[in-house]
């Protein structure tokens, strides 16, 4: 009801979200008075006196509203022509003939509405007999004022003739909507009533087949267009072609060969051309190379925002994971993939790494005087378990992530630890790239590991990691980022903060997707960086639930994309513009991808990069005196870390 | 077309870091992770695009012991159509030629028409492919990175020849080929196609049903034995640019220059 009678995500897009918004409120006051009419049983919708004269009123203006809006929509049509309804040449023709044609319908259909109940009133006003009041400046209104000299014959043609264009118009609109987009009035009913409400999760292999039956499904994911569910088919025959995802698609804004309105307009082309009204349906024929292409199916880096921005509530993320494990199932996939895959089959990490190494970066010499992180073996126990994950625990600068991490939990005196070998990726991004088995394989490791720990809460830095543990994960004691931990600290009073050093420095806060738009973690990083005594921080254009994915993270440091500038590069832009320079960030594939794209744009020394727990863990007034000191060598490494070449990284 | 790709399985290089045991024989192998022969993965896929042109089946053999199984199942995971073990304790401590000799058996019970093998395996020595050929008198090409099958049992093969360049040989089935890497892209092998060739039985081979005299096989028979293992030196390590970015860059372009980088 909220998204579909509240048309709640329709205000985004303030213009056409407004038209939107008096358009639909105009149909359904419309509508119940539209049927009475064509049905010709009576030109009064049946309700008391009173409130029916209300409703003629209200009708009145809707009918003007409607008419208006239809009117203002072409002129935005022919005359601004919006960006984003641009249609590229690669994704074949736009249909703006289409568009402007619907418009024309519904405004000849208000037309013939006021026509219709104006030259009735006048027809009765120039015979004297009482009228029905009409709205005053609406359209019916001003007809009749225009009309109040024509001669009574010609009312009553004029009268016929508008119930007579209107029933044609409006029947000719019935059986024209399923080949455009006006379809969506009538589908978007269901999609929005069968939407899938749980975000952050992927849809199973097949709806009903438990993972234990798995190995009884022949072909995984989707191949042929027959392979999308019931739901992902109603969404093509839904989309109202607005666009908006694609406006917010980073990968499209990066010039990769994504955009996720025409995943949808390709999808439903091929179904018209495929299942024609008037012949024999076509063989079906594999998706991948014909209407998409690879490199289209694996540039989503499944950030969400064309999801968070539909109004129709179309699903993306589950399409394309499902087109993933298509190619996976035809070991179509890319090179650049296979070996990080293999990799975390045979290794649990997508490095190749050994298993041993996985807590190496808790023993550097001087972090483990300071902090002693236990190993959670089954004989050592702690209430908390800090989730590292594989870039955490293997690369050289996101390791210091850790280290901020560990220092924070065990500043706050949490008895917490860490699963070292016996932990393995958490399989998040292996599940969206499509290779469901390998995911369930990891997942099952790491819940046994988990379970054997006795931990009671699970605490991570890493929001890929929160959200597989969260939505991927069954079974699991409360899982909670780094960034929700600090926040309550701060409010409890455990943790305080000294001023920041450089208070010209302007901060700004990078939502990642799995934190943010997943999981709707916005407000806690920023109550936590907002906390800090002389820090300023400014919000970037795209923020919250519209922040612009850096990337994409996992498996997505190793894809090799084709794109005109990365996500990243552009991203530092972004806070640039909104006179930032220093990206605050919680992620730390956020913070692979954001130090590099400061390098590839050049604004090295003008624009840094800091993960949320390297702040807090910087600015905490510590508990000893000792650990307070700026002296130490930890705290001096922080400025130098930028400058450290990395080792783990993708491709 | 029948064909007969030979693998090996080897500790992945990506996947392990390489140690000297403490006897400094060999490395420390408690560790490491194994996989099939990068080239002789390349290899199998070129005989599974083969016969997705021309039709026929691909056998894939390796001699080892029972944990080489593994790679035989991964291949079949991809699309081969046989897996062949061939394992005796007889075979243990054969040399590039014993294993030829090994495999030379095989060859000839069958009616394979093209043997494919990696170029080299990554801790052998590139051998295994031309002496097989001699022993089998088929004729050889190394190299191939490019295979098209003509009329009246022949093939295009090209070679890759130094400086990148291509060489073109017409050759007579059957025969035996070393493939390059990078002649295709192999495909992805997930865990479902894995788990789906399970319980596939392998059909496995010794000595005696291959009638192999053992001692022309194995330790006994071979002619090279490894007698050290090392890691050489570090040698001098990369050149540190220093100065200013265009001074940097100049200098760059010159040391490229000289090195025939830039034309």
């Amino acid at each position: 009801m909220k998204f579909w009678l509240g048309q709640w995500k329709h205000p985004r897009y303030k213009t056409a979200g407004i038209i939107h918004v008096l358009v639909f409120a105009g149909f359904i006051l419309l509508a119940s008075r539209a049927f009475g009419l064509i049905l010709g049983i009576s030109d009064h919708l049946v309700l008391p006196d009173r409130l029916g004269r209300a409703y003629d009123i209200v009708r009145d203006y809707a009918t003007t509203v409607v008419f208006c809006c239809m009117v203002f929509a072409a002129i935005r049509r022919i005359v601004f022509r919006p960006a984003r309804y641009a249609v590229p040449r690669k994704f074949g023709k736009g249909h703006p003939a289409d568009a402007i044609f619907l418009l024309a319908l519904i405004a000849i259909l208000m037309l013939a509405d006021s026509l219709y109940a104006a030259s009735k009133a006048a027809f009765l006003a120039q015979q004297n007999q009482p009228t029905e009041f009409l709205a005053l400046l609406s359209l019916p209104w001003v007809f009749k004022y225009l009309l109040s000299t024509a001669s009574l014959t010609s009312l009553q043609d004029l009268h016929l003739g508008a119930y007579f264009a209107h029933d044609v118009t409006f029947f000719f609109l019935l059986c024209y909507r399923p080949f455009g987009i006006q379809f969506h009035v009538e589908t978007s009913l269901f999609t929005v009533f069968f939407a899938k409400l749980d975000r952050g999760t992927v849809k199973p292999v097949r709806w009903g087949v438990p993972d234990t039956q798995l190995d009884q499904v022949n072909s995984f994911g989707v191949k042929t267009f027959e392979d999308f569910t019931w739901k992902h088919i109603l969404d093509f025959y839904s989309c109202a072609d607005c666009g908006r995802c694609s406006d917010n698609c980073p990968a499209n804004a990066a010039g990769r060969p994504l955009s996720p309105r025409f995943l949808t307009i390709k999808a439903r082309d091929y179904a018209f051309q495929h299942f024609p009204v008037f012949a024999k349906s076509h063989n079906s024929q594999s998706l991948v190379g014909n209407i998409y292409s690879e490199d289209e199916v694996w540039s989503c880096t499944t950030c969400g925002a064309c999801e968070e921005e539909c109004p129709l509530l179309v699903e993306y993320i589950d399409k394309i994971v499902d087109l993933r494990r298509g190619l996976i199932d035809q070991g179509n996939v890319p090179q650049s993939l296979q070996k990080p895959l293999k990799a975390l089959e045979s290794r649990g990490n997508p490095y190749g790494k050994m298993e041993k190494k996985r807590a190496d970066w808790a023993k550097a010499k001087d972090f483990q005087q300071l902090c002693d992180v236990k190993l959670l073996d089954g004989k050592v126990t702690a209430d908390t378990l800090y989730f590292v994950d594989s870039i955490t625990s293997y690369d050289d600068r996101i390791q210091s992530i850790g280290r901020a991490t560990a220092r924070i939990l065990s500043d706050i005196d949490d008895n917490f630890g860490i699963l070292g070998s016996q932990e393995k990726d958490s399989g998040h991004e292996v599940r969206r790239f499509g290779e469901e088995l390998l995911f369930m394989a990891l997942r099952d490791q790491n819940i046994q590991a988990i379970k054997a720990s006795g931990a009671r809460r699970i605490v991570t830095a890493d929001p890929h990691a929160l959200n597989a543990l969260k939505r991927d994960y069954k079974d699991l004691p409360p899982v909670e980022h780094i960034s929700q931990t600090i926040a309550r600290e701060v409010r409890r009073g455990n943790i305080r903060f000294s001023k920041v050093e450089d208070s010209s420095k302007v901060y700004a806060y990078h939502d990642p997707c799995y934190l943010g738009r997943h999981n709707q973690i916005y407000d806690d990083p920023r109550s936590v960086i907002d906390a800090i005594p002389g820090l300023s921080r400014v919000e970037m254009r795209r923020c919250k639930d519209r922040s612009f994915c850096c990337g994409g993270g996992g498996l997505m440091l190793f894809y090799e994309p084709k794109e005109d500038e990365r996500m990243g590069v552009k991203r530092v832009r972004m806070a640039a513009e909104a006179g930032a320079n220093v990206i605050v960030t919680a992620c730390p594939f956020c913070m692979v991808n954001i130090e590099d794209a400061i390098k590839v744009a050049g604004l090295e020394g003008k624009m840094s990069v800091i993960d949320l727990a390297e702040l807090v863990d910087q600015q905490m007034v510590r508990h000893e005196p000792a650990t307070v000191s700026s002296q130490h060598p930890q705290r001096i490494a922080h400025r130098e870390w930028t400058l450290e070449p990395t080792t783990v990284r993708g491709g | 077309m029948e064909i007969l790709v030979c693998a090996r399985r080897v500790p992945d290089t990506s996947e392990n870091e390489i140690q000297l045991n403490s006897a400094g024989n060999d490395i420390e192998r408690d560790d490491l992770v194994y996989s099939i022969n990068e080239a002789d993965n390349y290899a199998v896929e070129e005989a599974l695009q083969i016969v997705s042109r021309v039709g026929g089946s691909v056998t894939v053999v390796t001699v080892g012991g029972e944990d080489d199984e593994e790679i035989l199942r991964r291949e079949m995971a991809m699309g081969a159509t046989h897996g062949v073990l061939i394992t005796d304790d007889a075979f243990l401590g054969s040399d590039g030629r014993g294993i030829a000799t090994i495999l030379a058996a095989l060859v000839k019970k069958g009616t394979y028409e093209l043997i494919l093998t990696g170029i080299q395996a990554e801790d052998g020595g590139a051998q295994v492919g031309g002496m097989l050929a001699a022993m089998l008198d088929y004729p050889f090409a190394s190299l191939v990175n490019s295979i098209e099958v003509l009329e009246g049992r022949k093939l295009k093969v090209s070679r890759e020849i130094e400086g990148g360049n291509k060489e073109m040989n017409e050759i007579e089935l059957p025969c035996v080929l070393s493939i390059q890497t990078g002649i295709n892209e192999p495909r992805y092998v997930g865990m479902k196609g894995i788990r789906q060739v399970a319980s596939i039985p392998i059909p496995t081979f010794g000595a005696n049903d291959l009638g192999l005299d053992p001692s022309l096989v194995g330790a006994v028979a071979a002619r090279v034995k490894r007698i050290d293992y090392f890691v050489p030196a570090v040698g001098k390590g990369a050149e540190m640019l220093e100065g200013s970015r265009e001074e940097n860059i100049e200098k760059l372009v010159e040391l490229v220059t000289a090195k025939g980088g830039l034309n």
